[in-house]
């Protein structure tokens, strides 16, 4: 209970390169993950959809961009772009016939190509100039995208996603939505959590870090620049399927514009930078505060008696959302996931405090 | 082909390319002082124009006092969002500050239409929307006043540049760490060329305003902003200016071309087209410096 780290000895490398090296931090995954799967019999199913499920999936979408900006360094403007390949092709792949497990994964390998596209920038610049072109590419994707009815569905734009079935089981009830959405959300968790201790992640950090420095020690950056690119546009392939196939069931340019891929890298930055546990963080915060802030100043407002605007009330999460970036970069710059582990670190140690600096 | 038609596009583009200077000058300023690509300008000029249409519609001031007194609340305004947010970030990975920009624009924008509301307003400068003809050849006269203010700026800039406060806006961009050592505010100069940006901002809300009215908008400037300013060199006034001249006359002929093949709407297409060209071949722009890396 008290001091967690005790007992805790590395005495081997097996030992040492463990995804939990503390048993707590191994018992409070466990823990939460087995919450995750009896959430459909504890949370009503209002909730379940419109709050849990949307997490999750954009949790998924959220590690994805990190892989490449948080752990390769890349900055990437034009995440949503990417999104918008993979749920497109899936779901044109899916409405000519195509199984759903294929037709995501035709989904996250279309990403895969087109996302790699945006690494060819990033071999020649990087930094705020790498930021501008993801930036025009994802101008140039929306543009595409709303000009060529045969990708987006005719001319109201919008794209009927056909029934989810995965293993020859139609999904239809909120439950299975929401199971497919965890389990997505928990095979990315899994995935980058090990990505820590393979060659592929050091290698990006690597990259990252320094990419002329990289190369010197014998890491092809060339090479782990697009990979990077390659497995992040996968996982945000799949995730803007997934997202059509279980929340939104219609395709529309409008849900994978600039402001979603601004709103995706918000989440990762207030989340924190190569964090994984932070990009939950990031994603709830982003996602749900916003509406929650416009549901307290509504009754707030109904309270006092005070009449607002519809178009001001309309207008208070957009500012809430701002603001909240703002304020999170000001106060702690590495982001959500920085302060919970200062949190964890404290209460490692607790009621000891010889770690402390 | 009809040259008087074609000249007439490519005098409007660059009329209008001066319109995108205006905006980009503003980005250059601070980019130049900080090395902070500054993405909330769209939403700094998104206030400055309501600012002005608060102070004329809602205070009743007449518009030639009405623009000054939104120039000095802009000042102010750039001067604090410097102090209180972008001071405190000075130094992390450019990451972050792209992050922060990118924020304060929502905020700014969220902020703007909580308090104003998103319909769209007229400025109302009472420039006539007769066409001028120059010969046989249609000239919009806004355009023509929006392009005569963003050359005014620019040769006020060149001529503030050798002030005193010019000079050490100068030495701030060329190198902080010596002028911090030979006794010039850093922190001062840096917030100085915000609230420059965002008085520039003033002057942008109040032309693009008047041509397309004042709503959200006005802070979709920011693609062909960030492209002028990129072209001409994130760092040179002069270049947002030539630049800003290229950028019009390509994208009004280039679309009269493209539009008919395909099927309209080629306009942003070419914007982003210049600016993945310009960092593709020559990411420091047609007068930026060239940065040197150090391993």
């Amino acid at each position: 209970m008290f001091y967690r780290l005790s007992g805790v000895h590395h005495a081997d490398y097996v030992s040492d390169s463990r995804i939990f090296k503390v048993p707590a931090d191994r018992n409070l995954t466990a823990f939460i993950f087995l919450i995750g799967l009896a959430a459909p019999f504890i949370i009503p199913s209002l909730y379940l959809n419109s709050y849990l499920l949307p997490w999750l999936i954009w949790t998924a979408a959220a590690l994805g961009l990190n892989l490449v900006t948080g752990w390769a360094g890349q900055l990437h403007l034009g995440y949503a772009a990417v999104m918008a390949v993979g749920a497109y092709s899936a779901i044109h792949a899916a409405r000519f016939g195509v199984p759903w497990e294929f037709a995501l994964i035709i989904g996250g390998l279309t990403s895969s190509v087109i996302g790699s596209l945006f690494a060819f920038a990033a071999l020649r610049v990087k930094g705020l100039y790498l930021a501008l072109t993801t930036l025009a590419m994802q101008f140039v994707m929306d543009w595409v995208l709303t000009h060529s009815p045969a990708i987006s569905g005719g001319s109201h734009a919008s794209l009927q996603s056909p029934t989810l079935a995965l293993l020859g089981q139609e999904i239809t009830t909120d439950t299975g939505f929401y199971y497919v959405a965890f389990g997505w959300c928990v095979l990315v968790t899994i995935f980058m959590l090990n990505l820590k201790r393979t060659g592929l992640g050091r290698a990006l950090v690597a990259v990252r870090e320094k990419d002329f420095a990289a190369a010197i020690l014998g890491v092809n950056s060339f090479y782990y620049k697009i990979l990077a690119f390659a497995t992040s546009s996968f996982i945000a392939g799949v995730s803007g399927a997934m997202l059509v196939a279980t929340f939104f069931f219609l395709a529309a340019p409008e849900q994978f514009s600039v402001a979603v891929s601004i709103q995706v890298l918000a989440m990762v930055i207030v989340g924190g930078l190569g964090s994984i546990i932070g990009s939950y963080f990031g994603v709830a915060l982003i996602l749900i505060v916003p509406g929650l802030v416009n549901g307290l100043v509504a009754t707030l407002s109904e309270w006092i008696g005070v009449q607002i605007d519809v178009e001001t009330l309309a207008h208070i999460p957009n500012a809430v959302y701002g603001a909240l970036i703002v304020t999170i970069l000001l106060i702690e710059p590495l982001g959500l996931g920085k302060l919970y582990g200062n949190i964890r670190d404290y209460l490692m140690v607790w009621p000891f405090d010889q770690f402390k600096k | 082909m009809d040259w008087v038609f074609l000249s007439e596009l490519a005098i409007n583009g660059a009329l209008t390319g001066l319109l995108y200077s205006l905006f980009a000058i503003g980005l250059v300023l601070i980019y130049k002082a900080s090395s902070v690509p500054n993405l909330a300008q769209g939403g700094l000029t998104m206030v400055g124009a309501y600012v002005v249409l608060a102070l004329a519609r809602d205070v009743g001031l007449p518009l030639w006092l009405a623009i000054p007194l939104a120039a000095v609340v802009m000042f102010g305004l750039g001067f604090g969002i410097e102090r209180v947010a972008l001071r405190r970030l000075a130094g992390r990975p450019v990451v972050m500050i792209l992050m922060l920009t990118l924020g304060l624009d929502i905020f700014l924008r969220g902020t703007t239409l909580a308090i104003w509301g998103g319909t769209s307003r007229s400025m109302e400068l009472g420039v006539s929307y007769d066409p001028l003809f120059l010969g046989d050849i249609f000239i919009s006269r806004i355009h023509l006043v929006g392009a005569g203010v963003a050359l005014a700026l620019f040769v006020a800039f060149m001529l503030f540049f050798r002030t005193r406060t010019g000079i050490k806006l100068r030495a701030i961009a060329d190198d902080y760490m010596a002028s911090w050592s030979v006794g010039i505010s850093v922190e001062r100069g840096v917030g100085l060329s915000w609230a420059l940006a965002s008085v520039v901002a003033v002057a942008a809300g109040v032309i693009w305003g008047e041509i397309q009215g004042v709503d959200q908008a006005l802070s979709l400037l920011l693609l062909k902003g960030l492209t002028v300013a990129v072209l001409g060199g994130l760092d040179s006034i002069l270049g947002a200016v030539i630049a800003g001249i290229i950028l019009g006359v390509v994208e009004n002929v280039g679309a009269d071309f493209l539009d008919p093949l395909v099927g309209g709407g080629s306009r942003e297409l070419i914007v982003a087209a210049v600016l993945i060209l310009t960092v593709m071949i020559r990411p420091h722009g047609l007068f930026g410096r060239h940065d040197i890396e150090r391993v």
